[in-house]
């Protein structure tokens, strides 16, 4: 059994990361030059860590599936990114941010990771601003913050509702400024179909040209999996529709351990779903919390519109239960108490599965705001509500505008109907302090690693680990391992162990296109999608679980015996790229149940029924479950389980509380 | 509230690059008015799939309007009738039962066909590469708070910013011009003080590389801007223009 070794540096924790630089081995300029890196994927964490690796000298290949690294889906994040800088004068410190991290993440995260990403938070602010990103200033020509769930300070940077579209421009950008040069060689329409091992390390990776169809092997000194999560093996989720699970899955069956696989994100505001075409779902920002308010009416099946029940007939359950945070409670809790309330027939809309999110009341408060800000004595109604709508449309404009197109309803009028939905998963590749997984010289960043949202992200922390990884760790971290390769000459793909590699995937390919069966792919990735949404979502129970580790294994045979794949392989075929993902998530989802049904215990985002105090909180075994779950592959539906277990050297474990 | 619809569609395809295209036919009904558009071709889709005929090859991904991918020409307009609108957020509720729906791809030579309606758009990538960012490396920044830039310049840089670079723009101009494309980055960074210091050099060589990429000239009409699901406005060409003229006479 391979012990777990996450390299954590000794010392104060304040302390590691500076003692880290500042003796981790360094690899000299004319060294660089001949050490390859593969970055797959290029959202925040492949575009920042891509640009950060090439400006040091090393060369660099970058690969996305999609037509051009700006569409990665970071580009869609939407409220912010949080940084530990003060700027509000309002108590942040980076020990605050790690505290709120670590807590937020229902104890359930790595201290000396959560530790150095506070560190690094403010960095992150100067380099994107250096960079050219357009964040919101105030008149005084400063930064702006909000807030964002799981805290008490303003420290969440943003760019109206379009964050994560400024951020990866700007990380595109550095990215593109490398190409140009000459640094980094780009290949879009490309989809990482394997991971190439050589004596135990990662030596590259076989790639299909979407186009031609074409199967390419590259060599890499080191392989960078920057692809994302997986919540897409839900078929609904707030993804893009090309996310998945692929890379991570490969190189998990090339031996890196998968950890806390059952820890998904079910964001609370989101579009409710309005039928069965529905490909995918559609999220309204967490920072709607700041002024929106979150209400259902206090009686049972009520029929009336909005608008017409009055104010004493509305339950706002979010702040009624967590008085201290109100509608800022984390997102795993604002989920199940919109889910409880549904549940109880208290539910909105013609579903009934949607609570309000109003903007009512914040509409007047900035009305009358900006009447006092004009000198205006005696606004009248009117005013009140033009001007504070106006306000409100330069902070949320595009996600308004997003709505009322999507619905067909005008929410400065009425107000949102909204439903939890998956969106964000913080398990991923197991990786120690230097991000690499269990496979030496393959490394994960960003939301495809497991790292540092424990059990539950907080709102706008996404954004600052991709960028976190991508600029400031992984450039140093790598050091640790290419400083021992720089004798590792450049290796011809021609090798048995990149042929072999790639008729594994050949093979695969044509074995799908071979099927021939009666149901197209998507047939299977919904009902995949049911099974894990019902069973494995927001409330999971060991009955359920069970259950669905049967369904899922005769839904894999299934899906291998009738699936049905049009096209040929050597053309541009979005059905077989689609089949090759959802049969890796339906290998996925079997472990995420069995991860589920592992953890006795309620934490974060992984609510089982059995494990719930009085008032149907969360109820964690620290005593049994204070590890990370890390599983190795072993052969088909069988996984092992090593235990990292997590220590708590700085913080006072405590039943988190946010009324 | 929700309708059903019947539907001609007439869809351009295209086996690859090499092979002539042409416009085919289909029927669909019972389509939701609450359906996308790309959620009705997926209907259109699942059916072709069963019925062992190749699918309409397309490109999208987000699905919320905001990664630029995909890229319908639609009766005629990048991304159909509504402004400020993305294929993928274009809702049925815009079109009436019985309609005849023209469906093609972008149409620029500068956008190569792939396939059916998916082009190649990686000249907008090269025009990025060749100017379209600050020379700052990681490391290189002060605090972000130590250059305070009016709000005004800050909201104008961001609306230039918002930019998707899904070619609309492109699709919409007669001489399939990439101007406003081209013009929204170098606005961007001219408008703020961390992008003056390359302005000159940045204009010179992100027009450079648009004209060699076979992107044609100006037309003056105004249809990108019309036509741009993010309101990218035409002001964005003149400051460019200023640019590239002011840096082509200091030019040495």
């Amino acid at each position: 059994m391979t012990k777990i070794d996450t390299k954590i540096p000794d010392g104060n924790l304040a302390e590691k990361w500076t003692k880290f630089k500042s003796s981790v081995s360094l690899v000299n300029p004319s060294n660089k030059r001949s050490l390859e890196i593969i970055v797959v994927g290029s959202g925040l964490a492949g575009a920042s860590a891509a640009a950060s690796l090439a400006e040091l000298g090393y060369k660099v290949k970058v690969f996305c599936f999609q037509d051009s690294p700006r569409r990665a889906h970071s580009i869609a994040a939407q409220g912010g990114i949080n940084a530990a800088k003060n700027y509000q004068n309002d108590g942040d410190s980076v020990y605050r941010l790690f505290y709120d991290t670590i807590k937020g993440g229902d104890y359930r995260a790595r201290e000396a990771n959560v530790h150095r990403l506070a560190e690094v938070s403010g960095s992150i602010i100067d380099q994107c601003v250096a960079q050219g990103v357009p964040f919101a200033r105030e008149y005084g020509g400063l930064l702006s913050n909000r807030s964002f769930g799981g805290t008490q300070v303003q420290r969440t940077f943003y760019a109206a509702g379009q964050t994560g579209q400024q951020l990866l421009l700007g990380a595109y950008s550095a990215l593109q400024r490398q190409v140009g040069m000459g640094n980094v060689d780009m290949y879009t329409r490309h989809e990482m179909l394997d991971i190439v091992t050589i004596d135990g390390k990662a030596r590259g990776i076989i790639a299909r040209d979407s186009v031609t169809g074409a199967l390419e092997r590259h060599f890499g000194h080191a392989v960078l999996l920057c692809t994302g999560g997986y919540g897409n093996v839900f078929y609904l989720s707030t993804n893009a529709m090309g996310s998945n699970v692929t890379a991570a899955w490969k190189a998990h069956k090339k031996g890196a351990f998968f950890a806390n696989p059952c820890y998904t994100q079910i964001h609370p505001t989101c579009i409710p779903v309005s039928g069965d075409h529905q490909s995918k779902l559609t999220l309204m920002s967490e920072s709607l919390r700041n002024d929106g308010r979150i209400w259902v009416p206090k009686k049972q099946n009520d029929t009336r519109k909005a608008n017409e029940i009055p104010e004493d007939e509305r339950d706002y359950y979010l702040e009624r239960r967590y008085p201290a945070f109100g509608n800022l409670v984390p997102r795993d809790i604002a989920s199940r108490a919109a889910k409880e309330r549904c549940d109880a027939g208290y539910g909105v809309g013609t579903s009934k599965m949607a609570v309000y999110l109003d903007y009512a009341a914040a509409i007047i408060r900035y009305g009358k705001g900006e009447a006092n800000k004009n000198n205006m004595h005696h606004p009248s109604d009117e005013e009140i509500q033009a001007m504070g709508k106006a306000v409100v449309k330069e902070k949320y404009g595009n996600l308004f505008d997003m709505y009322k197109q999507i619905t067909g309803e005008d929410p400065y009028e009425i107000p949102m109907r909204i439903y939890p939905a998956v969106h964000y998963t913080m398990g991923g590749l197991w990786v120690d302090y230097n991000l690499m997984t269990s496979v030496p010289g393959l490394y994960a960043l960003g939301e495809a690693n497991f790292s540092d949202h424990g059990a539950n992200r907080l709102g706008a922390s996404a954004l600052m680990q991709g960028l976190a990884d991508g600029y400031f760790v992984i450039p140093y971290t790598i050091g640790a391992y290419l400083a021992a390769e720089i004798r590792t000459p450049s290796m011809s793909t021609d090798s048995e162990d990149f042929v072999a590699a790639e008729k594994a995937v050949r093979d695969r390919l044509e074995t799908l296109i071979n099927i021939k069966g009666s149901k197209p792919v998507d047939y299977f990735h919904k009902r995949l999608g049911k099974i894990m949404w019902d069973e494995c979502g927001m409330a999971r129970s060991e009955e359920g679980l069970k259950a669905s580790i049967k369904e899922i294994q005769d839904l894999q045979k299934e899906f291998w015996s009738d699936v049905k794949i049009p096209g040929e392989l050597n053309n541009l075929n979005p059905e077989l790229e689609k089949a090759g993902r959802v049969a890796d998530f339906l290998e996925l989802g079997e472990l995420m149940c069995i991860d589920a049904l592992d953890r006795n215990e309620s934490c974060g985002g992984h609510f089982r029924t059995e494990y719930q105090t009085e008032d149907g909180e969360a109820l964690r075994d620290d005593e049994k479950y204070a590890y990370v779950a890390a599983w190795e592959y072993a052969g088909p539906s069988k996984f092992n389980l090593h235990k990292e277990e997590l220590k708590y050297e700085n913080i006072k474990i405590a039943q988190r509380s946010y009324k | 509230m929700e309708g059903h619809l019947n539907l001609t569609l007439k869809i351009w395809r295209q086996k690859n690059a090499n092979t002539a295209g042409k416009f085919e036919t289909y029927q669909v009904s019972g389509i939701s008015t609450d359906m996308s558009f790309l959620e009705m071709i997926d209907v259109l889709n699942n059916r072709l799939i069963e019925e062992g005929d190749d699918p309409v090859a397309f490109d999208h991904d987000c699905r919320e309007g905001i990664c630029g991918m995909c890229s319908m020409y639609i009766n005629g307009r990048p991304h159909g009738p509504n402004r400020g609108v993305t294929t993928c957020q274009l809702h049925m509720r815009s079109f009436q039962d019985g309609e005849t729906i023209t469906v093609e791809p972008w149409r620029a030579s500068a956008f190569p066909v792939i396939k059916d309606l998916v082009v190649n758009r990686s000249s907008f990538d090269r025009i990025i590469a060749a100017g379209g960012f600050v020379s700052v490396n990681t490391g290189n920044a002060q605090d972000a708070n130590n250059l305070p830039i009016p709000k005004d310049d800050a909201d104008e840089a961001f609306a230039a910013a918002a930019c998707i670079g899904c070619g609309a723009c492109v699709a919409a101009c007669k001489n399939a011009s990439a101007m406003l494309f081209t013009s929204a980055k170098i606005s961007q960074l001219a408008l703020l003080p961390q992008g003056k210091a390359e302005a000159s050099k940045r204009a010179q060589a992100m027009v450079a590389q648009m004209d060699e990429e076979g992107f044609g000239a100006c037309s003056n009409t105004g249809a990108c801007e019309a036509e741009c699901p993010k309101g990218i406005s035409l002001e964005n060409i003149a400051r460019m223009n200023r640019e590239y003229f002011s840096a082509t006479f200091s030019s040495k």
